[in-house]
C-alpha cells in the first residue's frame, strides 16, 4: 500500500547479524523499559498510542518483544497491539537510522515544485549511502513556504533540487535554511 | 524599544530563528519578543515594533539585514528602508481581513498569560460562566458557526445534542488532525495562540456538562504539541483549567495525544477509535459520536478553528459575529492561500471574498508569472475550480453548486504548467495510501482508478476508460463509508470535466 514509503526496502540490508544482536540487547532491555512504560500510563483512557510512542523513543523502534509485553499489560491480545503498530506509518519495527527525512509530496508542494524534490531525494536516496531514513509525507502543514522537508523533526521550507540533495551529500548534518 | 518575531515553525523553517538571534545579539535577548505568526508567509521572517501606538512591520528580513535595520529604527528614518511594510492593522484592513479568531495570533506571545488576558483573552469564557449550559447552546446556534473542519455541520446542533444526553462522563475532543494538504490555520493558532483552543474547549465543557478534554493532535506538529503543553500548564497554574474553572466550582481539564501519521484519523469516528488505541478504522455511522463518541460517551468533536472561534462569539455576542458573512456562510473563514501564489499566507475574512479577488488582488497572482490555470479547493479531496470560475463567493453552499466544497479552507493554485491527469491520478494515489481499508470502494476503487487513469495518460482507449472512471468515481461517491473514498473522485471529476484536454479528450465532456 505505502509503495513510497522506502525505510523497510533499506532495512533488508541489516544483515541477520545485526539483527539478532539487536533483538538480544532490545529483549533485554526490554523487561524493564516497557513495563516501566506500560505502568506510567497505566490510569490513562486508551493508552496504547501514548506508551507506543514511548516505546519508540526509547528504542527508536518498537520491537517485536515489546508488542507481547504491551499486549500483556494492557491486557489485549497480541494481535491487536500489532494490529495498531503496523497501521500507524510513524511506527518502525526495525532500528531507523541516524537521521529521517520527510518530504511533502502532497498539493501544495507540487504547486512549486515539490514533484522535483521528491524525486531528487528518491535518487539520491538510492545512489547514495547516505545515513538517512527517506520517507514521503503527505503535508507538515507547512504550505505557505512550500516545498517542505522535515529533517529530524525541523521542518526546512522553500526546499528545492539543489538544497535537497545536499542534504544527503552532507549525510543529513547540514540543512540551515538559505 | 521591542521588537517581535515569530516562532511560528513556518517562519522558523524560512529563518526565523536566525533573525532573531541576531536580533538577541544586538539589541540584548530582553528586546526579543517572540509571537506566534500573523499569517503573512511571503514576509516572514518579519519584523515588528512599537511606534505611535502602532505596530510597525519589516519583512522579509534575513539575518545578515539586522544590523543595517537596528541602525535605520534607531536613526528614526525607518519609513525609506527597502524592508519597510509600514502599519500592520493597516495592511490587515486593506486586504479586508478580519480577525476574530486570529485577533491575538501574532501579537501576543504564544503562552503569556497576562498578555493574553490584556487582549481579551478569557473573556468568553468568563461570559459563559454567568450563563446556563443551554443559554451558550443557543449563543453558539445564532452565531451560525458551522464546522471549520470541512463538512461544515452547526456547531450549536451538535453541541446541543450532546447537551441534551443523559449519559455522563462527556468529553469535548479537539480534532487537530489537520491532514489536508494547503492547510497550516489549525497549527498556526495552536502555536501563535493555545490559549484560545483551551478556552473554546473550555467553553464547550461548562455548555454540554463535560469534564475532560482531548486534544488529538497530528505528529507532524511538534512545536504546537510543545505549545499547547505548555499553554495547559500555564492555564492550569491560572485556574482556567482544574477543578475550579475561573472560580466557577465547574470542574474541566484537557489532555495532548499525538496521532502517529495516518491521515484518516482526521475523520472524527477513526479520530475516536484512534484515541482509544485502537487502528484507525472509520465507524459505521449511526450511532454519532454526539450520542455514543469516545469510550461509547456522548461527545463534541470539533476542528480547532470552531472550538477557537467560541471565545469571541461568547466575548462579544452571537449577533456581532452573524453579522458577518453571505447567506447561510456566517462570520469569518480563515483562508489558508498557498501553492503557486506571490503571497501565500492566512487570510481571515467573512464568508463571500470571491476567489478572482482572493488569489489575484491579494494573493498577487502567481509566483512563478505564468497564467492562473486552477486552484484546489478544501484539501487533497477538494475539487479543482478552473480559472473561469473564480468569480465564485466563497461559501458553503456556492461553492457546493459548482460541485466544489470549502473544506477546512485551503486554496492551492497551480499556475498552466499543472497536468491535471497528473493530479487526478495523485488524488487516487493519496486516497490508496491513506485508505483504512475498511470499506471496498474507497480500499479497492483507488488502486483500480490509478490503474485506469494510468491507461487513460497512455491513450489506448481513451473513450471506454473514461466511462469507466466515471463509473468508479459514482460508486466511491455512493458505496464509500466515509468522506475519505466518498471525496476522492472529486479532483479526479473536476480535473476531467474541466480540463478534458489534460486526458487526450479534444471536446469538452458532459459538466457535471
Amino acid at each position: 500500500m505505502a509503495c513510497y514509503r522506502l525505510v523497510p526496502e533499506w532495512n533488508t540490508e541489516i544483515t541477520t547479524v545485526q539483527k539478532v544482536e539487536n533483538m538480544a540487547r532490545s529483549n533485554g532491555e526490554a523487561d524493564s523499559a516497557v513495563a516501566e512504560i506500560c505502568a506510567r500510563h497505566a490510569a490513562e483512557e486508551g493508552p496504547v498510542l501514548p506508551i507506543l510512542h514511548d516505546v519508540q523513543a526509547h528504542f527508536g523502534y518498537v520491537p517485536d518483544a515489546a508488542i507481547g509485553e504491551i499486549a500483556q499489560a494492557l491486557n489485549l491480545s497480541r494481535a491487536e497491539v500489532y494490529g495498531v503498530v503496523t497501521f500507524y506509518h510513524d511506527f518502525h519495527r526495525e532500528p531507523p537510522r541516524s537521521h529521517s527525512l520527510k518530504v511533502c509530496r502532497a498539493e501544495a508542494c507540487q504547486a512549486v515544485g515539490g514533484r522535483d524534490v521528491w524525486a531528487a531525494a528518491r535518487t539520491a536516496a538510492d545512489s547514495g549511502d547516505a545515513d538517512i531514513d527517506l520517507e514521503a509525507v503527505y503535508c507538515l502543514g507547512n504550505c505557505a513556504c512550500a516545498p517542505s522537508v522535515q529533517l529530524d523533526g525541523r521542518t526546512i521550507g522553500r526546499m528545492n533540487v539543489e538544497r535537497v540533495s545536499a542534504l544527503f551529500a552532507a549525510g543529513g548534518r547540514a540543512g540551515a535554511p538559505s | 524599544m521591542t521588537y517581535y518575531i515569530s516562532c511560528d515553525s513556518a517562519a522558523v523553517s524560512i529563518g526565523a530563528n536566525e533573525t532573531a538571534d541576531a536580533l538577541a545579539r544586538h539589541t540584548g535577548a530582553d528586546a526579543v519578543v517572540r509571537t506566534g505568526s500573523r499569517g503573512f508567509y511571503w514576509l516572514e521572517p518579519l519584523i515588528e515594533i512599537e511606534h505611535d501606538g502602532a505596530r510597525i512591520g519589516f519583512g522579509p528580513v534575513e539575518a545578515a539585514e539586522v544590523p543595517d535595520l537596528l541602525a535605520a529604527v534607531e536613526s528614526g528614518d525607518f519609513e525609506s528602508h527597502p524592508r519597510y511594510v509600514g502599519d500592520i492593522d493597516t495592511l490587515l484592513r486593506d486586504q479586508g481581513q478580519c480577525r476574530l479568531t486570529f485577533a491575538r495570533c501574532g501579537v501576543i506571545a504564544p503562552t503569556d498569560w497576562e498578555a493574553y488576558v490584556a487582549h481579551g483573552g478569557s473573556a468568553g469564557l468568563r461570559s459563559a460562566l454567568e450563563n446556563s449550559g443551554q443559554a451558550i447552546v443557543d449563543a453558539v446556534k445564532e452565531s451560525g458557526l458551522r464546522g471549520r473542519g470541512g463538512a461544515g455541520f452547526p456547531t450549536g446542533i451538535k453541541w446541543q445534542t450532546v447537551h441534551d444526553q443523559p449519559a455522563t462522563p462527556k468529553y469535548i475532543v479537539c480534532n487537530a488532525d489537520e491532514g489536508d494538504s494547503g492547510t497550516f490555520a489549525d497549527r498556526m493558532i495552536m502555536e501563535g495562540d493555545p490559549f484560545t483552543l483551551l478556552e473554546g474547549m473550555a467553553i464547550a465543557g461548562v455548555a454540554v456538562g463535560a469534564e475532560h478534554g482531548y486534544i488529538y493532535l497530528r505528529s507532524e506538529y511538534p512545536d504546537a504539541e510543545r505549545a499547547l503543553e505548555r499553554a495547559i500548564e500555564v492555564a492550569r497554574e491560572q485556574g482556567m483549567l482544574g477543578a475550579d474553572v475561573l472560580g466557577s466550582g465547574k470542574a474541566f481539564d484537557i489532555e495532548v495525544r499525538v496521532g502517529a501519521g495516518a491521515y484518516i484519523c482526521g475523520e472524527e469516528t477513526s479520530l475516536l477509535e484512534s484515541l482509544e488505541g485502537k487502528r484507525g478504522l472509520v465507524r459505521f455511522k449511526p450511532p454519532l459520536p454526539a450520542i455514543q463518541g469516545f469510550m461509547g460517551r456522548p461527545t463534541v468533536i470539533n476542528n480547532v478553528i470552531s472550538l477557537s472561534t467560541v471565545p469571541a462569539i461568547m466575548a462579544q455576542g452571537a449577533a456581532s459575529y452573524h453579522d458577518f458573512g453571505i447567506n447561510k456562510s456566517r462570520g469569518t473563514l480563515t483562508i489558508q492561500l498557498c501553492g503557486n501564489v506571490a503571497r501565500p499566507g492566512l487570510y481571515e475574512m467573512p464568508f463571500g471574498v470571491t476567489l478572482d479577488h482572493l488569489i489575484n488582488d491579494i494573493g498577487g497572482g502567481s509566483v512563478s508569472g505564468r497564467p492562473v490555470r486552477t486552484a484546489q479547493i478544501g484539501g487533497p479531496l477538494g475539487a479543482y475550480v478552473p480559472a473561469s470560475h473564480f468569480d465564485t463567493p466563497l461559501g458553503y453552499e456556492e461553492l457546493a453548486e459548482k460541485n466544489a466544497m470549502i473544506g477546512h479552507g485551503g486554496v492551492v493554485v497551480f499556475d498552466d504548467t499543472v497536468d491535471m491527469a497528473q493530479q487526478a491520478r495523485f488524488a487516487m494515489e493519496f486516497c490508496d495510501i491513506e485508505s483504512c481499508g475498511k470499506c471496498t470502494p474507497c480500499r479497492v476503487g483507488s488502486v483500480r482508478a490509478q490503474e485506469v487513469i494510468d491507461r487513460i495518460i497512455e491513450a489506448r482507449d481513451t473513450d471506454a476508460d473514461i466511462t469507466l472512471l466515471r463509473e468508479l468515481c459514482d460508486t466511491m461517491i455512493n458505496g464509500s463509508l466515509c468522506a475519505h473514498g466518498g471525496m476522492a473522485p472529486y479532483p479526479v471529476l473536476s480535473a476531467l470535466n474541466h480540463f478534458p484536454q489534460d486526458f487526450g479528450v479534444a471536446e469538452p465532456a458532459e459538466t457535471a
